[in-house]
């Protein structure tokens, strides 16, 4: 995926500020993965290959690590980010039908996130909440008993979201040029 | 002699929490679950909720977050503790709900009983949860403190007789602890069973004088969630459990692997080293000794592999987690080449347990090769959902259809799946298999993390085979080829029996395959892998059957052998439900009125069937899939 404008260098600020405050040996190679990542949302190549250089670990070792971990992402998230639970309790009750809706209206697959980053979509093993099920985390807040229906009114909320920040955004380049 | 030290520091910590707990007791407190699962049902909602109405009324009464109380089904739920009744707990709140509870009970005196599920203390006027059937096969230990005290306060715990184990401990020798802990026969509780006291002995006997501790909560089961649930709830429980191990074996670092996943989990557990770090519960010379012991917690990233001890270890190092052939067993070699005792959340947490209260107190519960209780989260087609805890030999069908209250609309039980990807599926003839390692090992099952999974007759068997090997093909860390290219051939082979494809040879083929990935691998992953398969198999081989010969899957599930139909005689003209529901705009009105799906365009995504008012309940799934004649209209 392309970086966006001023991406590289933010990158490469926050892979050397992480750097600076960690003891560069291997054990710490995964939580500095991880503080990287939290701050980033994603797992850059280019932050990789900063990390490996920094730490004189092979890039192939960190790369092997980033996609051998569930945890590690290494397209960036979108603007909407949603997680479809794939545990047990959620497939049982049709977590593979909701997953599926979201992929048919967001145009993408499980793990990828669109174009223009406004969506994302990712399945989860499993968040704990398998009494609500089938559970979507949507921008980090779980939500249970997710039917394709609502699946619907989900991506209704997200456009009228865009709208209206497209809208306030045009009033506020108007009020400013006059 | 220093022996008195200990308990006397003790001691005085203890007072000082009970009187710090008690004056917070004479207050009214409204105490809220707020673990993951309360909060997804909108506990922090709740208590802002609480919090405003007490505010707007000038009430003096105090909010607190508690953990998880088990009772899942009716989150959100709060417990309302008034002085001059017993406290009394409240569940599927709702802002109105709360705004009513309030203005009757905290600022009236009706405890409004009618929305109450029962009380916490024994008393003349409402019924406990012991009262109820579950609460006669429950027998808390380990889950006791979970949802009454505040997890983030340490005198909340101490008030409880918190660290009473660990300042009896101090004043005896570490060999006398460890042989308690043999004699006690603690059973790990990571899913295999092994005995805890042996583990520890292990590590003893090497003679390294640096070792390690570190508690397993990698808990990576699809359907369990009680290691969470404990570390949120009571996480002072797991850190005492694991200084009382450290001092057995002399040890002085700690370490509690915690998945990234659960950052209440970490949150709670962080807050909570640092108070008992404070309190000189913790670090350099604990209670006075000159015995001392740190924490601290990593934070897994995620690999289901990494619940196996020696992969953990290696991703602790910071490398992928494979595991490594064993022995050297880690307690003679393990976390940076030191002896490491490795337990899971729950073993920890029985120890400070059975030191305070002896063992055999411990040896009371259970069955005698297997003292002490089991947890299990109840999930699928249960009544009542979420965690609980009986003794040892208690029956699965007790479990189900006592504790659990049954299936939903009393339909008929099919089967149960326990431990996870690792566990089997039983079917009804199994339910009066004692709970224990042992026995359900013989089922077929594994106790495993203890998820628990009812299925009722909507369940596709070949479908939950499938979605297992899904999981376990997907985690598999490739280091055993039988593992990394077994497990793909099984599920490819599912895969083609849930779409009607195979033939007569099918199933030796996947039974064969199966046997071969269990003994061709290191780990256990790969060893357990085949188990979904092969119970299904031994148990619901016709299921599979009717998927291969008739194309037909008998719970209508598999979305290749169904389609959706509109039985005309039951399809209202007036109404247009299904049309509008549909995502693909696969339904469409026909010339007589009637509403008709267009095969080709439907990807049966069961919106119709749920949109179809229940009068008309005109929408079926049929397999195998193949349309009916439409008798009606040729009569005519």
């Amino acid at each position: 995926m392309q970086y966006v404008e001023g991406e590289k260098e933010e990158i490469l600020s926050c892979v050397e500020e992480v750097l600076s405050n960690s003891a560069k040996d291997r054990e710490n190679l995964i939580p500095i993965l991880q503080k990287v990542q939290a701050r980033l949302g994603y797992l850059p190549t280019l932050a990789m290959e900063k990390i490996a250089s920094g730490l004189n670990v092979p890039a192939a070792d960190i790369f092997g690590l980033a996609t051998f971990y569930n945890q590690f992402r290494l397209n960036p998230p979108g603007k909407h980010e949603v997680k479809v639970c794939m545990g047990t309790a959620c497939y049982m009750v049709g977590g593979d039908i909701a997953l599926e809706s979201f992929e048919r209206r967001m145009g993408i697959k499980e793990g990828e996130t669109s174009e223009d980053r406004l969506y994302g979509l990712e399945r989860v093993a499993c968040v704990g909440c398998c009494t609500m099920a089938p559970v979507v985390v949507i921008n980090e807040e779980v939500e249970g008993k997710v039917t394709p229906t609502r699946v619907d009114g989900i991506m209704l909320e997200f456009e009228d979201m865009e709208k209206k920040e497209a809208a306030d955004k045009q009033q506020g380049e108007e009020g400013g040029s006059q | 002699m220093s022996d008195q030290g200990p308990q006397k520091l003790y001691q005085a910590l203890k007072e000082k929490a009970v009187s710090l707990t008690g004056e917070k007791k004479e207050k009214t407190r409204v105490m809220i679950g707020t673990a993951t699962c309360g909060v997804a049902a909108g506990a922090l909602k709740i208590k802002d909720y609480f919090e405003n109405e007490i505010k707007s009324k000038g009430l003096e009464a105090e909010v607190v977050e508690v953990g998880c109380i088990g009772h899942c089904y009716a989150e959100p739920m709060a417990v309302i503790d008034k002085p001059g009744f017993p406290p009394i707990c409240y569940g599927y709140l709702d802002d109105g709900l709360v705004h009513r509870l309030v203005e009757d009970f905290l600022a009236g005196d009706d405890p409004s009983y009618e929305y109450a599920l029962a009380a916490l203390e024994r008393n003349d006027v409402f019924p406990t949860f012991e009262d109820f059937p579950r609460g006669v096969y429950e027998h808390k230990l380990i889950l006791k403190n979970c949802g009454y005290i505040d997890f983030r306060d340490i005198n909340s715990y101490l008030a409880e007789d918190g660290y009473a184990g660990l300042a009896r401990a101090l004043t005896g020798k570490p060999g006398e602890l460890l042989e308690e802990i043999k004699a006690a026969n603690l059973r790990g509780r990571g899913g295999a069973g092994f005995p805890a006291g042996l583990k520890w002995e292990a590590s003893l006997k090497s003679g390294v004088e640096e070792k390690y501790v570190i508690c397993n909560a990698d808990e990576g089961d699809p359907g369990a969630f009680m290691d969470r649930s404990i570390l949120e709830s009571d996480p002072h429980l797991v850190i005492e459990g694991m200084i009382l191990c450290a001092y057995a074996i002399g040890a002085g670092k700690g370490y509690l692997y915690i998945r990234a996943e659960y950052p209440r989990a970490v949150g709670h557990v962080r807050e909570a080293i640092d108070q008992a770090r404070e309190k000189g519960l913790l670090g350099e010379s604990i209670l006075g000794t000159d015995f001392s012991f740190d924490l601290e917690i990593f934070q897994g990233s995620g690999a289901f592999v990494c619940g196996e001890a020696t992969a953990l270890v290696n991703s602790m190092e910071g490398n992928m987690g494979l595991p490594l052939s064993r022995p050297p067993r880690l307690a003679a070699k393990g976390f940076r080449g030191k002896p490491t005792v490795l337990n899971n959340v729950k073993t920890f947490a029985y120890v400070p347990l059975i030191v305070k209260n002896g063992v055999d107190w411990f040896k009371e519960i259970g069955t005698p090769d297997n003292p002490g209780t089991a947890v299990f989260s109840l999930v699928g087609k249960i009544n009542n959902t979420g965690l609980v805890e009986v003794p040892m030999g208690t029956t699965l069908r007790q479990l189900i259809y006592d504790v659990g209250d049954g299936l939903p609309k009393d339909k008929p039980f099919k089967a149960v799946q326990i431990g996870g990807p690792s566990g089997g599926c039983l079917p009804e003839s199994e339910l009066d298999v004692p709970i224990d390692f042992d026995s359900l090992h013989e089922a077929g099952a594994i106790m495993g993390s203890g998820g628990l999974v009812v299925m009722d007759e909507n369940d596709c068997m070949v479908s939950v085979a499938r979605y297992f090997l899904e999981f376990t093909q997907h985690e598999s860390c490739g280091k055993c080829t039988f593992c990394r290219l077994g497990t793909k051939h099984m599920l490819d082979i599912l895969t083609g029996i849930t779409e009607g494809r195979g033939d007569s040879n099918t199933l030796d083929l996947l039974e064969e395959l199966a046997e071969d990935v269990r003994d061709g691998s290191l780990c256990n992953l790969g060893k357990t892998a085949p188990n979904p398969i092969l119970t299904t198999l031994k148990y619901f081989r016709d299921e599979y059957k009717a998927h291969i010969e008739e194309g037909r899957c008998p719970a209508l599930v598999c979305r290749d052998l169904i389609l959706y139909y509109i039985e005309p005689p039951r399809c209202s003209k007036l109404c247009n439900v299904c049309v509008g529901s549909c995502p693909t705009e696969a339904i469409f009105t026909r010339e007589d009125g009637l509403k008709e799906i267009d095969q080709e365009k439907c990807v049966k995504c069961d919106n119709c069937l749920k949109a179809c008012p229940a009068e008309y309940d005109a929408v079926v799934k049929l397999s195998p899939p193949v349309l009916p004649p439409e008798k009606e209209k040729k009569a005519k």
